[in-house]
């Protein structure tokens, strides 16, 4: 159980920890924390064109959640708004779906054995929803 | 017959759920003892009515089982007069009537300490009376240890101290407090002292009288009793000079458009429906800890905390929080381990049967003071055995090898 939930493909991407560290020009700053277990995640966002130019991601959390910080900072430049909220809805499916469909990133499927451990999601939630709410303080800013 | 497996066999849960099953999150919720389940049940169903209020038999019945209670409250504590037992709705709730009630007596400037191990309900509660009402919230530091730093008390103490809120028992490191230090320092400036005692009142009856303290706060869930029902002692002369946290029905002589008047404690206090047979469930299960031998379950407790110690120093790159000498902690033992997430120990351990809490354990301060983000915690109470260690241990190895 606990082996297909820490599969190797959810350990391998926290451990990429892709996209990493902070951006000293971003448009949006956010952090959110989880109140269950404190873990924090800020994300800085850069836009430009509608898009995501850049996006950077300091994390402290547990497997879960770093893999998908990780999964965000691979993915998310050059997205709109629009897709990269078509994917925190993949990644919702995925840990809720017994047959979801096809992720939107390849990555968000190391996180479909979440299903079975619903205190887990808001782990994997943390990073889309500050991610999000960057785009909109972005947006607001433009 | 008060070995672990026979205690644990008085708590009906352990029956029902699948094996393997190892709790050893007491310190968050303890199970329920038959015994409170039963009177309960009894209480619902031959002597459910409002208290205080009819006057008929049922009623009567009602408030009878309901003062019964507090009676039992009034013996496990060592207390005085039952009035000086409040019902409340849990530890939580306990303190805040404290804050709110005590803190109205308080003027802008007077001084509460509390300490940086508290548990965020005897932190927040007085947080939030500082920027109310414009207070001074002093806060006694910890030791590398956990332990409160006793010698920061006379600098932290001053002569306009009113209050010393402390916990009895750290959630986080299992510390135990110097009560005795504690309130010397309190009496020598005439302040009171308040000891939230949710992390001691499962390990044995208390002594209020010989601790010298002014109010305890617990919750009967972790006592062995049911949610939602929890206490706060205190001494009489001081609940009669305290205004009422809540006002409603139940606790007022008098009320007119020109004003009311309060009745005396504990009523004054219980506004509304008390959790009448939550409280009948408590006072069953606390009369039935009165009659353990705790001599001998506090031995076992201890010996299974140092099992567990011991145990965990042998894992690479853990750390150990709180106090190395038994005599100065409960069986709480909390812990980090490098690389790894408190959560994804939880989760490992939790899959394995092995209930354990990860995370800030609702005592950010403390954590920070320990330079510590989150931690694992294992804490044991008295159906705990040394299986209940062992799968702990073993289920660490594997949580080491799966996360890693």
């Amino acid at each position: 159980m606990s082996e297909a939930l820490y599969q190797q493909a959810l350990k391998a991407l926290a451990e990429a920890a892709h996209g990493a560290g902070r951006l000293d020009d971003a448009d949006a700053r956010v952090r959110l924390d989880n109140p269950l277990c404190g873990d924090r995640i800020t994300v800085h966002l850069r836009m430009a064109g509608g898009r995501v130019a850049a996006v950077a991601h300091e994390t402290r959390g547990c497997l879960l959640c770093r893999a998908a910080a990780s999964a965000i900072g691979r993915r998310a430049p050059g997205l709109t708004p629009a897709e990269i909220a078509a994917a925190a809805a993949s990644a919702e499916a995925q840990m809720a779906a017994e047959s979801p469909p096809a992720p939107a990133w390849p990555e968000l499927e190391a996180f479909r054995p979440v299903r079975g451990h619903p205190s887990r999601r808001g782990c994997v939630s943390l990073p889309f929803q500050a991610l999000r709410q960057a785009l909109g303080d972005a947006g607001r800013r433009t | 017959m008060t070995g672990a497996a026979a205690l644990r066999g008085q708590f009906p849960l352990f029956g029902k759920v699948p094996r393997p099953f190892h709790y050893l999150d007491s310190g968050a919720t303890a199970q329920i003892h038959a015994s409170a389940l039963e009177a309960m049940q009894a209480f619902d169903t031959t002597a459910r009515a409002n208290v205080q209020r009819g006057t008929y038999p049922l009623a009567e019945a009602a408030t009878g089982a309901f003062e019964a209670a507090r009676g039992r409250v009034r013996r496990f504590l060592g207390a005085g007069p039952a009035e000086e037992v409040v019902f409340t709705a849990g530890a939580t709730a306990a303190l805040n009537l404290v804050a709110r009630a005590f803190g109205e007596t308080l003027a802008a400037g007077d001084e509460v300490v509390i300490s940086v191990a508290e548990h965020h309900s005897n932190f927040l509660p007085w947080l939030q009376l500082r920027d109310r009402a414009g207070i001074v919230l002093r806060v006694l530091p910890v030791g590398a240890d956990g332990r409160l730093d006793l010698a920061a008390l006379e600098r932290v103490v001053t002569a306009r101290c009113r209050l010393l809120a402390v916990t009895h028992c750290s959630n986080v490191t299992g510390a135990v407090t110097d009560v005795e230090a504690i309130v010397a320092a309190a009496r020598a400036v005439g302040a009171r002292v308040l000891l939230d005692g949710a992390q001691a009142v499962q390990h044995g009856p208390v002594d209020v009288a010989a601790l010298g303290v002014d109010f305890y706060a617990f919750s009967g869930h972790k006592a062995f009793g049911p949610t939602g029902v929890g206490v706060l002692w205190g001494r009489g002369e001081l609940l009669a000079g305290l205004p009422p946290f809540m006002t409603g029905g139940g606790m007022v002589g008098e009320a007119s458009l020109e004003g009311a008047e309060w009745l005396a404690p504990p009523a004054r206090f219980e506004a509304g429906t008390p959790p009448v047979a939550a409280a009948v469930g408590l006072g069953a299960v606390l009369e039935w800890m009165g009659g353990l031998p705790w001599g001998g379950i506090r031995a076992r407790e201890a010996a299974l905390a140092r099992r567990l110690l011991d145990g965990l120093a042998g894992f690479p790159g853990l750390r150990l929080l709180g106090p190395m000498d038994l005599e100065c902690r409960a069986p709480l033992v909390s812990f980090e381990l490098a690389g790894l997430h408190p959560h994804d120990i939880a989760q490992v351990l939790g899959d394995r049967g092995v209930a354990v809490r990860g995370g800030h354990h609702c005592a950010r301060p403390l954590l920070a003071a320990l330079g510590c983000d989150g931690a694992t915690r294992a804490s044991l109470a008295l159906y705990n055995d040394e299986a209940d260690v062992d799968a702990l241990l073993e289920g660490l190895a594997a949580a080491v090898r799966i996360l890693s």
